[in-house]
């Protein structure tokens, strides 16, 4: 198989771009790796590709993928937080590749919080 | 970290704290000199000559300091493991110069890993600021720069899912290819 060229972005994008115009209003839910040095080192690299695998697997445009800084609790990472559209953010700890797909399906498409993996609910931030 | 790609990332993340708009990343692979170097060029906030000769120090991580870490620390010792060295330059209000040399054939010497994991992270969290990629292997080289895709996709957002997977795909293929 000839590997990938940068033309062969034309075609994804035309195929992003007809996504795009179904997807209605902005973000449903956002999703944030913690992404410090600890979370790095404890695998949140791996999460991050987890969580956007299921996001095209589901075809799920209206889920925002973003990243942050150490939360103060690196013995549990690697984290997340998942929050959606008026809700409180959750926060999933000591996460692998099987939860962070169980907390996608459960919670961010279902709207069902995954209790046993959850930290607490809010933030860190003073908003 | 398992892996040089994770101290890149980490690294990386550094720059994006410090507000870059640009990312630079250079890896360097030369068999004929047994040389492996990496390169972190932001145009970040920059660091005054105080805080360059501290960032190295493990113990400078307060939590005042933010944007100084363990990362640095950490890779610094990947480096020295390797028989390498480390070298930060900064200019205030400019950015930051990261390098990391490392013997190629040191048998301590960590794997590469998934770069292209590493961009795509990088990039999928921070659609605004542009991340070139250049991997150089003995007399090839690689360049993958978002400037470039984000031209190509106009309208379209560089950090939608299918999108992400062509850049993590395109970059495996098109390093691992080079000799």
């Amino acid at each position: 198989m000839p590997r990938l060229k940068i033309d062969d972005l034309d075609k994804i994008a035309d195929q992003q771009r007809r996504k795009m115009t179904v997807r209605e209003g902005g973000g449903k839910a956002k999703i944030t790796v913690h992404m410090g040095t600890c979370g790095i080192a404890a695998g949140a690299r791996n999460i991050m590709s987890t969580f956007l695998k299921e996001i095209e697997a589901h075809n799920a445009h209206d889920v925002i993928l973003t990243t942050s800084a150490c939360a103060g609790l690196c013995s549990r990472e690697p984290m997340a937080t998942v929050e959606l559209a008026g809700q409180a953010p959750v926060k999933y700890v000591d996460l692998t590749e099987e939860k962070a797909k169980k907390i996608f399906a459960s919670h961010v498409l279902q709207g069902k919080l995954v209790q046993d993996y959850a930290l607490s609910i809010g933030s860190e931030r003073i908003q | 970290m398992e892996e040089l790609s994770l101290h890149i990332l980490d690294i990386a993340e550094n720059s994006v704290t410090a507000g870059a708009k640009n990312i630079e990343i250079k890896i360097t692979e030369n068999k004929e000199t047994d040389l492996l170097k990496i390169e972190i060029i932001d145009d970040g906030k920059g660091m005054s000559e105080e805080e360059v000769n501290k960032a190295l120090d493990p113990f400078f991580t307060s939590r005042t300091t933010r944007r100084v870490g363990l990362g640095l620390p950490i890779l610094h010792q990947a480096a020295k493991l390797a028989n390498g060295k480390m070298d930060i330059r900064s200019i205030v209000g400019k950015g930051t110069h990261v390098s990391a040399t490392f013997q190629l054939s040191h048998i301590d010497l960590q794997p590469l890993g998934n770069m292209a994991e590493t961009i795509t992270a990088l990039i999928a969290s921070n659609p605004n600021i542009d991340v070139k990629y250049e991997y150089k292997r003995n007399k090839n080289k690689f360049v993958f720069n978002t400037r470039e895709i984000k031209e190509k996709l106009a309208d379209v957002n560089i950090n939608t899912s299918g999108i992400l997977s062509f850049v993590k795909q395109f970059i495996t293929e098109n390093t691992e290819s080079l000799s």
